[in-house]
């Protein structure tokens, strides 16, 4: 009988065709193997996040070129283009845990709005007069209330996500201009002023920590994630379990701190066109620390494994003993709050509320820049990272095309086409993934 | 490879006049059947013959209405699959219930993973992981790290049946484990199996293939109708005699005193 060689044999060509689909890092036992890997993986169209990557790089490089006075990469555009990117990266890590469950949420927009405005309105020292921690914690509350609802009706009465978030996103429209309408600010509470309370939720995107304060953040922040990597890989290496080479693990380190010093030295650069203007804006560690959370939440916990696992294959879930509809609703959940912190720092960016607030186009904008990110619209594949990166995408063409003072009617043709090209690449990818096991099968 | 080893100690589970209706369609009729550790106990009959839903009572996902299951020789209840599970019974479903987007380890250690601290403790899952598949001989795996979408049809069957035993389980149910597989990837399965057995499991295989079923059955029960007609040693079968068995219940061959409903074989 051939039972003896048997299960060798099969598998030659199959093994083959897996390298294709095996993170680098986990077979690679020297740096320029990985390397070898890695590229092996990129012309299967197993990219990860080089697509946004090159794709900030071409922007970054065409802005540069054709903006007056090169002033695209300027620190201060920098800085500028950051902070318009800030609401677009926060709404999209939402949007992430939605679309990892293979759903949808299109009521975030306006869940942000009820949110910054409940914060805004509350903190005036003419009406309510909260404190600034007050005003945060209801309206964040509130953004939370608000996904439990949609995520019960979701789950439980098994409503399609699209049309109850939908119908969502219209009522919070109502509900958020409603609260516009409180108190004596005519429709447009403003966080303009010198109270304390007020000046905190301005300062949120608007605030700078003080440049020699950011350096030593900075550093902080490298050596920590920094002894993490190298302690977590050394560990790998010393029990031996498949570990990256020492060589990668030094060169991610590095990477980090060649980023965060190239920051930190962009944000200390005065940029204030008269005085001094310089330091890191409070909305990258808000943002950093968002990001942070919410990726040891989706890498690191039993939660996202579940989130992940839901997103993959449902029913292998359930009978694994997950509980669906608690998980799907804590995401929806997760991406109504995460939604309002993103609302907060539009309110302190436009430095008030008004009934300006597009909710249906941000919404729109924070889905594009999670699926341009790399988050797949079919469920279980996607990052938090790809939010953030994506989030830049978007600021990116948004702050280029201003400089070039191009209509506003440009803007919106150009972030379609990028969303069409990065929509192709999930679904080419994803195609190529099914029909390369389907052949293995 | 088959030892007909007299099955004098009590069967790891023994069902009893089990009976199962859903409305007026009754899918079981008197059922009783014999699960003994270290054997191979393949499970045949037609379509529409109740082998998955015996299947599914074992596993605790349908109730039984009448009869009884006893456990190493003691009466025991299976009223969800959380029951079944506490007893170490573990089934493989036909369509797998793999999460593709997820790597082998998480996927064997889907619902019940470790923790330090709160956090998932990766490293530890990935050496017991790798210990089990080690001990089954699943080495054609590149790396335990490997999304499982990247598997050949083989590997992933093999990866479900490696994480139906991780969990001490004592009885392995699998529902047509060669069903979607070419002839290399087959052998490769049922070598598998034959390793389950050696490890003193009581291995219970649903299977349409008489090819297979032949190969590696220790014992051999049929189905007809929602009735168990037969159950016996596979040596006391030959392919004429099971089909016969499988598409008239009953056959006119010298089958050692079993007919109709066969009280026969092990106890």
């Amino acid at each position: 009988m051939a039972r003896a060689e048997a299960p060798e044999d099969p598998t030659a060509s199959a093994a083959q065709a897996a390298t294709l689909d095996v993170p680098p890092e986990i077979v690679a036992q020297s740096l320029g193997e990985w390397v070898r890997a890695w590229l092996t993986r990129l012309r299967a169209g197993q990219s990860g996040v080089l697509p946004v990557v090159l794709g900030l790089l071409i922007i970054s490089t065409v802005f540069t070129a054709i903006s007056p006075n090169n002033v695209f990469l300027s620190a201060g555009n920098l800085v500028n283009l950051f902070q318009q990117s800030a609401v677009f990266m926060v709404l999209a890590m939402g949007e992430v845990f939605i679309l990892l469950l293979g759903e949808i949420d299109l009521s975030i927009g306006y869940t942000a709005g009820v949110g910054g405005v409940v914060a805004v309105q509350l903190v005036e020292p003419a009406t309510t007069k909260w404190p600034w921690w007050g005003a945060i914690l209801v309206a964040l509350l509130v953004c939370a209330i608000i996904g439990v609802l949609q995520g019960t009706l979701i789950t439980r009465l098994r409503l399609s996500s699209l049309i109850v978030t939908l119908a969502g996103s219209l009522i919070l429209n109502g509900v958020m201009l409603i609260a516009l309408g409180l108190g004596p600010f005519s429709g447009s509470p403003s966080l303009q002023g010198t109270n304390p309370n007020i000046r905190t939720l301005y300062k949120l995107m608007w605030g700078t920590i003080d440049p020699v304060v950011s350096w030593i953040g900075m550093v902080l922040v490298v050596i920590v994630i920094g002894s993490i990597l190298w302690w977590s890989d050394s560990r790998r290496r010393q029990s031996g379990l498949v570990a990256p080479p020492a060589s990668l693990t030094v060169l991610k380190i590095a990477l980090i701190a060649v980023v965060g010093i190239v920051v930190v030295a962009i944000c200390n650069v005065n940029r204030a066109a008269i005085g001094t203007l310089a330091g890191v804006p409070w909305v990258i560690p808000i943002v950093l620390v968002i990001l942070a959370v919410w990726m040891v939440l989706t890498q690191r916990t039993r939660f996202g494994r579940y989130v992940y696992a839901i997103g993959g294959n449902p029913e292998a879930a359930r009978r694994a003993g997950v509980n669906l509809a608690i998980i799907r609703t804590w995401c929806f959940v997760l991406c109504s709050v995460t939604a309002g912190i993103g609302g907060l720092l539009y309110a302190s960016y436009l430095g008030g509320m008004s009934n300006n607030f597009n909710g249906g186009q941000i919404v729109l904008y924070a889905i594009a820049a999670a699926v341009i990110g790399g988050t797949s619209l079919f469920g279980g594949r996607g990052k938090m990272l790809h939010g953030v990166l994506g989030g830049l995408v978007i600021g990116g063409i948004y702050n280029g095309l201003y400089l070039l003072a191009i209509d506003v009617q440009w803007q919106f043709i150009v972030t379609g086409f990028v969303l069409l090209v990065a929509v192709a690449i999930d679904a080419l990818s994803r195609r190529s993934a099914t029909s390369g096991s389907a052949a293995r099968v | 490879m088959i030892e007909d080893s007299p099955s004098t100690a009590e069967p790891l589970l023994k069902l009893h006049g089990v009976e199962k209706h859903f409305g007026p369609v009754q899918a079981l009729y008197n059922v009783d059947l014999d699960l003994p550790a270290g054997q191979v106990t393949a499970l045949v009959g037609d379509n529409g013959a109740g082998k998955s839903v015996l299947t599914k009572c074992i596993a605790g996902i349908y109730q039984i209405d009448h009869g009884q299951f006893f456990w190493e020789g003691r009466p025991v209840q299976i009223h969800s699959p959380r029951d079944s599970a506490r007893l170490g019974i573990e089934t493989v479903y036909q369509d797998l219930a793999l999460a593709d987007n997820l790597d082998i380890v998480q996927n064997m250690f889907l619902g019940r993973e470790r923790l330090r601290n709160g956090l998932l403790n990766e490293d530890d899952m990935e050496r017991a992981a790798g210990q089990t598949l080690a001990n089954l001989r699943v080495t054609t795996v590149r790396s335990i790290r490997q999304p499982v979408a990247s598997l050949s049809g083989g590997q992933r069957q093999s990866v479900a049946v490696a994480k139906a035993v991780m969990w001490n389980s004592k009885l392995v149910m699998l529902d047509e484990p060669t069903a979607a597989l070419g002839v290399v990837q087959t052998q490769m399965v049922l070598d598998l199996v034959r390793r389950l057995r050696d490890r003193g499991l009581a291995v219970m295989m649903i299977s349409h293939n008489l090819n297979d079923v032949f190969e590696v059955a220790d014992r051999i029960a049929v189905m007809y109708l929602g009735r168990l007609v037969v159950q016996d040693r596979a040596s006391a079968f030959d392919r004429q005699s099971a089909v016969e068995y499988m598409t008239t219940g009953k056959s006119g061959r010298t089958v050692p005193n079993a007919q109709d409903k066969g009280q026969h074989g092990a106890s």
